[in-house]
């Protein structure tokens, strides 16, 4: 398993009490899997993300990602796993507004010592794939919105991670380019086999999983 | 992609923001270096108008301040020159090297020079009541030893000490080291003063005060041409020590009642508690740009926070550390930092040039070491502002940002 989750439970103090976000969830993905999670909102789907990310902590249970116990981690060591081995992929597509395309995808690597040239000629390669090496030095307002997360893809990607971690990618799309988004993530999955997870409201896209997960009231419903 | 240079194009994107986050550290800096750039002149100025003089009694119109004296303004008062003449012919004993001066104020080429006329000691050796009064000259050199007085202030700086002008024709000048260099002179060329011929008779050395930016030229041509007929700015009289004890300036005063005697003791106590009052003065705008050069500063970084709480949320998200947002938000504040204590160095530098020679004076050069002390004050300062608001930014938890979206 690339990832395993045992009795994994979420509570949110809330003014109004406690707010039982996920509960009890076992979960276990392998290298290779695309995993979707579906679930009305509030249902838990960002909450079990979070965690899956060392975001958040657990109320209880455990959560294994290769060999770190995510659940008792320090927040350096999390920081640490985050930028060596997952991607993120938000709804929001969450760039650096004054970055340029280039740089908003070397951003991750900043953190590592490699050597500038190779990031570079990688971060270049990256953009090649999802279309965009001829908008590197645009900034991302410069961009329509599916441009835009394709060059949050390719930032995912550039750290060269086990596990993309993506909350909704194609909620702010239209049908036509959620579709092509879909598409460079499921080839992204069979060509490099990262795992990936992804909530979705979208039936279309949930259609990409080989597992499918359906959420609700922080409690799976299938598996 | 390295850190510092996320920082810098971040800085870069919203420049505007930097005018408002270094406005009070710049002018905080400028005041301290424009104050502390006249301090260290003026406190030189004390030991050379010292050394200088080489008299310890001036005879001042009624009403003039010691800033009027050295300013030298164009409506500065003036006295009668028969002043000097009832001095010599008083039989006050104890009183040496009495030497009348006029000072203007003038424009000579676009530039503000001080003009100075002096009578040299052949013509002051050459009236014959004063020879028979006994005052002239090195008569009493030998009981009054100047520049013992002014060893006793603590100032030796023998070099720079006027030497005495033997002789000068009435269209000769002596030129000062700045104007010389400014205006190319040297010995024996010629130059027009408010319309007048003048020979330069001799150039001075760089003295550092404004002796450099003055020149000297005959008493009665000066009088003449300035149009201030018969009348000086001062009287410096070389007083025999004991008999300035003995009570020789209260005699001076029942001679001149409508004069202002005073000692070069009461000038450089003047002078000397202006820069007392000047240092102080800077040490309590440190204190103050500690303050709001510190918060503003921190404010803005503050604000700067709040604008990119989402990108700071990403960051960390992508596996930033707290300490690398510390860092990104300290280098910033920094950056401001030398930003600040550059641009304040030439502030108050530029300030004080421009300034200095206008308001007191004095001529004002740039202080190079002062550019190191401001940059290091600001970055201090900036730093120590930002530290709250970096702190509070590495509170910002990536999952809220998340979970707003
Ligand atoms: N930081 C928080 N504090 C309190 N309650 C929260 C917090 N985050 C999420 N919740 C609550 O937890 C539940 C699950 O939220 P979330 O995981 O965001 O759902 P989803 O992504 O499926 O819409 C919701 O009821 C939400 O209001
Ligand atoms: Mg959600």
């Amino acid at each position: 398993m690339l990832i395993e989750t045992k009795g994994l439970s979420k509570f949110y103090q809330h003014k109004d009490g406690l707010i039982e976000a996920v509960k009890e969830i076992d979960l276990g993905f392998k290298q290779g899997d695309f995993v979707t999670i579906t679930g009305p909102s509030g249902s838990g789907k960002t909450t079990l993300l979070l965690l899956l990310a060392g975001l958040i902590r657990p109320t209880s249970g455990t959560i294994q990602f290769q060999n770190y116990k995510l659940h008792s981690a320090s927040d350096n060591q999390l920081a640490g796993i985050r930028s060596k081995h997952i991607g993120f992929i938000m709804q929001n597509f969450s760039l650096i507004p004054y970055l340029t395309v280039l740089n908003n995808v070397l951003i991750p690597l900043s953190l590592n010592q490699n050597g500038e040239s190779s990031n570079y000629d990688y971060a270049i390669n990256l953009l090649e794939k999802v279309g965009l090496k001829d908008r590197m030095n645009h900034l991302p307002k410069e961009l329509s919105a599916g441009q835009q997360q394709r060059v949050a893809i390719a930032r995912a990607l550039v750290n060269k991670p086990n596990l993309i971690l993506a909350d909704e990618p194609t909620g702010n799309l239209d049908p036509a380019l959620a579709i092509e988004i879909l598409e460079v993530l499921k080839q992204i999955n069979i060509e490099n086999q990262i795992t990936i997870a992804m909530v979705t409201h979208s039936p279309t896209a949930s259609e990409y999983g080989n597992i499918r997960v359906h959420i609700n009231n922080g409690c799976i419903q299938e598996f | 992609m390295k850190i510092y240079k996320l920082v810098l194009i971040e800085l870069w994107h919203r420049k505007s923001q930097l005018i408002t986050a270094l406005l009070a550290i710049t002018l905080g800096i400028g005041v301290i270096v424009g104050i502390r750039s006249v301090a260290v002149v003026s406190e030189k100025a004390v030991a050379i108008n010292l050394d200088n003089l080489g008299a310890n009694i001036l005879v001042l119109p009624q009403g003039t301040t010691i800033d009027n004296y050295y300013s030298a303004d164009i409506d500065a008062p003036t006295f009668p020159e028969e002043f000097v003449e009832k001095i010599r012919t008083s039989t006050l004993s104890g009183v040496d090297n009495i030497s009348p001066k006029l000072t203007r104020r003038i424009k000579l080429n676009n530039q503000s020079v001080v003009l100075t006329g002096i009578l040299p000691s052949n013509e002051i050796a050459a009236k014959p009541t004063w020879q028979t009064s006994g005052l002239t000259g090195q008569a009493l050199k030998a009981t009054c030893d100047t520049s013992a007085a002014n060893k006793s202030h603590g100032f030796e700086d023998t070099k720079l000490q006027r030497k005495p002008i033997e002789s000068l024709q009435q269209n000769e000048c002596i030129v000062g080291a700045n104007i010389a260099k400014l205006l190319k002179l040297k010995q024996g060329d010629r130059i027009d003063i408010l319309e007048n011929d003048f020979t330069v008779f001799n150039v001075l050395e760089e003295t550092g005060t404004i002796d450099d930016d003055r020149i000297f030229a005959h008493l009665h041509t000066v009088q003449k041409i300035t149009g201030i007929e018969n009348q000086v700015s001062v009287i410096e009289i070389m007083g025999c020590c004991n008999a300035i004890s003995e009570g020789l300036l209260g005699k001076l005063r029942n001679i001149l009642p409508d004069t202002k005697i005073t000692t070069i003791n009461q000038i450089v106590s003047t002078q000397i508690k202006t820069n007392q009052l000047m240092n102080k003065i800077s040490i309590i705008f440190l204190i103050i740009i500690l303050f709001v050069g510190g918060i503003s500063i921190g404010n803005s970084i503050w604000a700067n926070v709040n604008e990119r709480k989402k990108e700071l949320g990403t960051l960390r998200m992508i596996g930033f550390t707290k300490s690398k947002i510390y860092q990104i938000l300290l280098m910033k504040a920094g950056i401001l930092g030398v930003i600040g204590g550059i641009l304040g160095y030439l502030v108050g530098t530029l300030s004080g040039v421009v300034l200095g020679p206008q308001l007191a004076g004095l001529n004002i050069q740039p202080i190079p070491i002062y550019l190191l002390w401001s940059v290091l004050l600001s970055i201090l300062i900036s730093l120590l502002g930002s530290i709250i608001p970096a702190y509070l930014a590495g509170k910002i938890e990536p999952y809220k940002i998340m979970q707003e979206a």
